[in-house]
């Protein structure tokens, strides 16, 4: 081939755009969505739960959990105080997906407790992942590779919250991933739709006009377990200190 | 003093030469491109995420045909419920409104599934012992789900229920 020095400089940067294209893959399904511009939270007001499960129920519907898994429960407490002791008891029957049989003992603190994936920040998950298959997302989703995962089950020990477990078929960890096929496109999570109550409610907190910024300023709001210093990103407002 | 046998060192290198080779090969072969794209993950494993279908269309869909049906809600106290967290997820129905239809609802199974007293729900959101409170008969008898204060009632009390 007969090319001159001019011809090879000229090509170069277009041999580079390409080599770049080729290792940027196949490009996203979302061509709007740009990773850079989300931070994604939840937020969960325990005081307008009503334990009715349909949050449980929308995420199994929506990313087909199989039956006895839950990506999301509801815990009901009952605590019951005697001389300063406090005792206290946690029930969720099939992750709460049917609602709670009404309880007859009379005279204790009572309410429910929505549980799902944190999406910490600083997720101790994603540390311990040998090969790099779960990943906290540049917007703020704890995700896992569904390919690259080797069903190892460090993550599952690891994650202090119990929001994870092995597929009983695919036999890799499977978890809430934030409806991350909804969000992206502009709807929110299967849970917040259906919830009749917005108890639960999706916030983007790189938005500046997200309310969550102004409710998080005017509410005394609180994640789990926060001695962890996991950054969890699941809020609660009116959370007790008996849930753990 | 000149080193003899220095054959011996030129073929070390060769080997760790050629193994050298042969390791950035099978790494460049063996590692996805889209590893390292944004982190320690393979950064196409995103847009695998973000290509699953959803199953519940979202309450925007359905406002786009059902207005008539947003305009009844949005006189009652259902109006923050999404259509979806009844009639169940339907995107499909939604791509093709004739072909798949929603089921029909049995307001006997609906309703409790919120409205069933219990004493772990907040005291503000309204609650009945459903026993007592229709005996046996379907909720939608007297209340219409999408506005669900009894007409008789609504116009005593002049539009919204307290």
């Amino acid at each position: 081939m007969n090319l001159s020095r001019r011809k090879f400089l000229i090509l170069l940067p277009a041999a580079a755009l390409a080599w770049e294209s080729i290792k940027a893959g196949t490009p996203e399904a979302a061509p709007n969505y740009n990773v850079s511009q989300h931070w994604w939270a939840m937020l969960v007001d325990i005081e307008k739960c009503i334990g009715c499960g349909s949050c449980v129920r929308a995420c199994q519907k929506e990313n087909d959990v199989p039956d006895g898994y839950y990506r999301t429960w509801i815990e009901r407490y009952r605590i019951s105080e005697v001389d300063g002791v406090e005792n206290i008891q946690v029930d969720s029957p099939d992750g709460g997906k049917n609602g709670f049989k009404p309880s007859n003992e009379q005279g204790l603190k009572e309410f429910f407790v929505p549980k799902m994936c944190n999406h910490c920040a600083d997720s101790p998950c994603t540390q311990v992942c040998p090969v790099g298959a779960t990943f906290a997302s540049p917007d703020g989703v704890v995700l896992i590779d569904q390919k690259y995962c080797l069903g190892c089950r460090y993550c599952v020990q690891a994650c202090p919250y119990g929001c994870r477990f092995i597929h009983p078929e695919t036999n890799t960890a499977q978890k809430c991933t934030l409806c991350y096929h909804r969000i992206t496109q502009g709807l929110t999570t299967a849970c917040c739709e259906v919830c009749p109550t917005a108890a639960r409610q999706l916030a983007d907190l790189k938005n500046p006009k997200d309310p969550i910024h102004e409710y998080l300023r005017t509410h005394s709001v609180q994640v789990l377990k926060p001695h962890l210093a996991t950054g969890a990103k699941l809020y609660y407002n009116g959370l007790d200190g008996a849930v753990r | 003093m000149k080193f003899k046998d220095a054959e011996h060192l030129l073929r070390m290198a060769f080997l760790f030469v050629a193994g050298l080779i042969v390791f950035v090969l099978l790494r460049n072969a063996l590692v996805p491109r889209s590893f390292g794209q944004y982190g320690h993950y393979r950064g196409d494993a995103l847009g695998e995420i973000k290509a699953r279908p959803v199953a519940y269309a979202g309450h925007g869909t359905c406002e786009t045909c059902h207005s008539d049906v947003l305009e009844v809600k949005d006189k009652g106290k259902h109006t923050h419920v999404a259509c979806e967290s009844c009639h169940g997820p339907l995107a499909k129905h939604a791509d093709d409104p004739t072909a798949v239809q929603p089921e029909k609802l049995d307001t006997r199974v609906l309703c409790v599934r919120c409205h069933e007293a219990n004493s772990a729900k907040p005291k503000s959101f309204p609650q009945v012992v459903s026993a007592d409170h229709s005996a046996g008969l379907a909720c939608n008898e007297c209340h219409k789900p999408h506005t669900p204060v009894i007409e008789a009632e609504a116009k005593a009390t002049g539009g919204k229920k307290k």
